[in-house]
């Protein structure tokens, strides 16, 4: 233990960590159909910043997804692509979600991109001189960190109190005896595993209001979204990380085991989750790791809720996971939850 | 009072290598007092843990109110009520709020909880102490306490482990006319204790040491037994004569008690005071037959262990000096 941990952890995020951003999932919308922007399409896909993952009719589809979460900007062509390119106007306008600053900087290197253009476009006419695409840079037009940070602070700063409220909780009765006595009671275990977790709910919502009033009045941050939608969002986040807590109550036998179970499980959460580095950056075998915690899926839901004011509903996909991931943890908590002390 | 609340077969209970409980049989007839009577460490909470159905027996077979234990022990947990040895009710909560969280535990209705929290804080003497935090409050008013709760559901049977440790005799007397008057409405209660006095108070007795059952019957019967063999001595230098007593085969235990050395002797000893008088040699010596007290019949069954030589088994658990009719063998 006092070995392995540490090296996997050493290997696992040194591996994972990467400040250089690659692979962005953009979208492209195409009102020229011309051959001209597939050209430059292809050259934007080749410099491996961005993955073109999506293809929309319209702008205000490929908002609906930058809104959304499904990608992180859009390339826009205008139908007019041909003559702009001609006379030397930037060829295409990029949406950007200026939420978080690393991605959106790493767009912003595309701007001025030299374009190599087909047929009758005197080759190098975009070149440093003017750039070659107009960027919108939503959210957070000022490119100021904090705008991102503060709201994924609360996935940080959640996971870390609750899970351990929980996790010590069943520890702490047992170590107290108090365990004994409940379970010469007609008491059912997922009772107790239900009780054990109500409480701390309100916990949270205290502590998420705290992080993000704060964050509103002393950082700035500007809330775009619905009271509602916050709420729709922090619940399942809430009792996701109040069910492992419990689960891991349910592994350890001394409140120091329930602690350092916490702590094991904390570190890739703040690491991996997108919270101080980009998901999109990381390898693949990275990002599955990352989607088994329920902070990577909060991350996106809270930016998605606050940041760029999305619905509940367009974010569907994490809600669910996290509703899933709190009754699978339940459920385990539950049926090894013996009502003995064997 | 012929049918019976708890029987046990071979009862066994294995900690890796700590074999706590070993091969005990037990019948306890409803409605009875029943008392485990052993020294720490001898497996008297283990095996209250196994008749709940909290421990997993290695081997042998439960039964408890007619069910099989441990797989029908969800069923046996409404009819039991269980005090700990440590305090188990919430340090951080009233009173009358560890009542009513039991209470609701127990699925007692809102009403059916109050009336009973009432009646209960009325006969325990806590009325006056119900806003008073748990762990705020004295031992002998903690152990009121998880009495009150252990009884909160009615239950036909009651295991009180060690109950009274940290509570002074006179409190120790008014807890156990509580348990009489529980005993007189039909409740059969498993005692364990590691004292003297309340071992007498019960109706039947279980000797307990290092997991093993060495003696079991009513506390007269325990006594009968012991009828004989029992000698006082008075004189001087009794801490010698204590030494070349424990030196004589026939002698299982020599305790001093102020001016007088108790002696036991071995079952089968004739005569035992014209015993001591001839291997003693010492002229000046007054020797006479002494009532058995519960205490000599702990001393006579725990200390006669089978496979102990003779000499080292003599000079083994001597009873504390100075002993009353109420103190620990620890
Ligand atoms: N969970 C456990 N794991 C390992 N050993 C145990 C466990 N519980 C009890 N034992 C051992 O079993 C033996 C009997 O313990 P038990 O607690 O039943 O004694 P007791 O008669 O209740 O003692 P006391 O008067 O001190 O309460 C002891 O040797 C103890 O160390
Ligand atoms: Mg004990």
């Amino acid at each position: 233990m006092i070995v392995m941990i540490p090296l996997m952890q050493l290997l696992l995020f040194g591996y994972a960590i990467t400040t250089v951003v690659r692979n962005i999932p953009i979208a492209v919308v195409d009102n020229s159909g011309s051959a001209v922007a597939r050209a430059i399409t292809e050259q934007v896909r080749v410099t491996q910043v961005v993955d073109i993952t999506h293809y929309y009719a319209t702008a205000v589809e490929a908002e609906r997804a930058i809104v959304a979460g499904t990608v992180r900007a859009a390339l826009i062509f205008p139908e007019n692509l041909a003559q702009r390119a001609a006379g030397g106007e930037p060829v295409g306008q990029w949406l950007v979600d200026g939420s978080d600053t690393m991605v959106s900087a790493a767009l912003l290197g595309l701007r001025s991109m030299p374009l190599h253009l087909e047929a009758g476009v005197p080759a190098g006419a975009y070149q440093a001189a003017s750039p070659s695409f107009e960027v919108a840079l939503f959210f957070n037009p000022e490119r100021r960190s904090e705008v991102n940070i503060v709201p994924g602070l609360t996935a940080i700063i959640l996971t870390m109190t609750l899970t351990l409220f929980t996790a010590v909780s069943l520890v702490r009765e047992r170590e107290h005896g108090n365990l004994e006595l409940l379970i010469t009671t007609p008491i059912r275990p997922l009772e107790l595993m239900v009780g054990k977790l109500v409480p701390y709910i309100f916990v949270g919502i205290i502590q998420i209001t705290i992080i993000l009033g704060l964050g509103q009045l002393v950082f700035n941050v500007p809330f775009q979204g619905k009271l509602l939608n916050l709420a729709a969002v922090t619940l399942p986040f809430i009792a996701a990380n109040l069910s492992l807590g419990l689960l891991f109550s349910t592994l350890a036998t001394t409140q120091m085991q329930a602690m350092q179970l916490t702590f094991f499980f904390m570190l890739p959460s703040i690491l991996l989750s997108g919270f101080m580095f980009p998901y999109d950056a990381m390898p693949q075998a990275a990002q599955y790791i990352a989607e088994v915690l329920p902070a990577t899926h909060f991350m996106r839901l809270i930016r998605g809720v606050f940041l760029r004011g999305a619905h509940a509903g367009q974010l569907l996909p994490d809600i669910l996971w996290l509703l899933g991931f709190t009754a699978v943890m339940l459920a385990i908590a539950t049926k090894r939850f013996r009502k003995s002390l064997d | 009072m012929t049918e019976l609340a708890i029987s046990a077969r071979a009862l066994s209970k294995r900690f890796g290598d700590v074999i706590a409980v070993d091969g005990v049989d037990l019948q306890i007839p409803t409605g009875q007092i029943y008392g485990f009577l052993g020294p720490n460490g001898s497996g008297k909470t283990t095996l209250i843990r196994m008749l709940c159905g909290l421990l997993t027996p290695s081997g042998g077979e439960v039964r408890v109110l007619g069910l099989e234990i441990p797989a029908q022990a969800e069923t046996l947990r409404r009819k039991i009520g269980y005090m700990t040895q440590k305090f188990s009710l919430y340090d951080d909560l009233t009173v009358a709020e560890n009542m009513q969280f039991m209470a609701r535990v127990h699925g007692l209705s809102h009403r059916g909880a109050a009336l009973r929290i009432e009646e209960l804080l009325e006969r325990y003497a806590l009325s006056s102490m119900r806003q008073r935090f748990a762990g705020a409050m004295s031992g002998g008013q903690r152990q009121r306490l998880a009495l009150a709760v252990a009884t909160l559901h009615a239950p036909t049977l009651l295991f009180l482990d060690e109950p009274t440790s940290a509570v002074d005799p006179e409190n120790r007397r008014d807890f156990w006319e509580k348990l009489f008057d529980l005993s007189d409405a039909g409740t059969t209660i498993l005692v364990s204790t590691h004292y003297m006095d309340e071992a007498e108070r019960c109706h039947q007795l279980a000797i307990l040491e290092t997991g093993h059952m060495r003696n079991q019957g009513t506390p007269q019967a325990l006594l009968a037994q012991l009828q004989d063999r029992v000698v006082e001595i008075a004189g001087d230098h009794l801490r010698q004569v204590k030494e070349r007593a424990l030196r004589l085969p026939q002698v299982q235990s020599a305790a001093q008690q102020g001016v007088r050395l108790r002696v036991l002797l071995r079952a089968g000893t004739e005569d035992a005071a014209g015993y001591l008088r001839a291997h003693l040699e010492d002229r000046d010596l007054k020797l006479s037959n002494a009532q058995p007290s519960l205490e000599d019949v702990f001393v006579a069954s725990t200390s006669g262990g089978k496979h102990l030589p003779v000499h080292s088994v003599a000079s083994a658990p001597s009873p504390p000096r100075n002993s009353s009719s109420c103190h620990a063998i620890a």
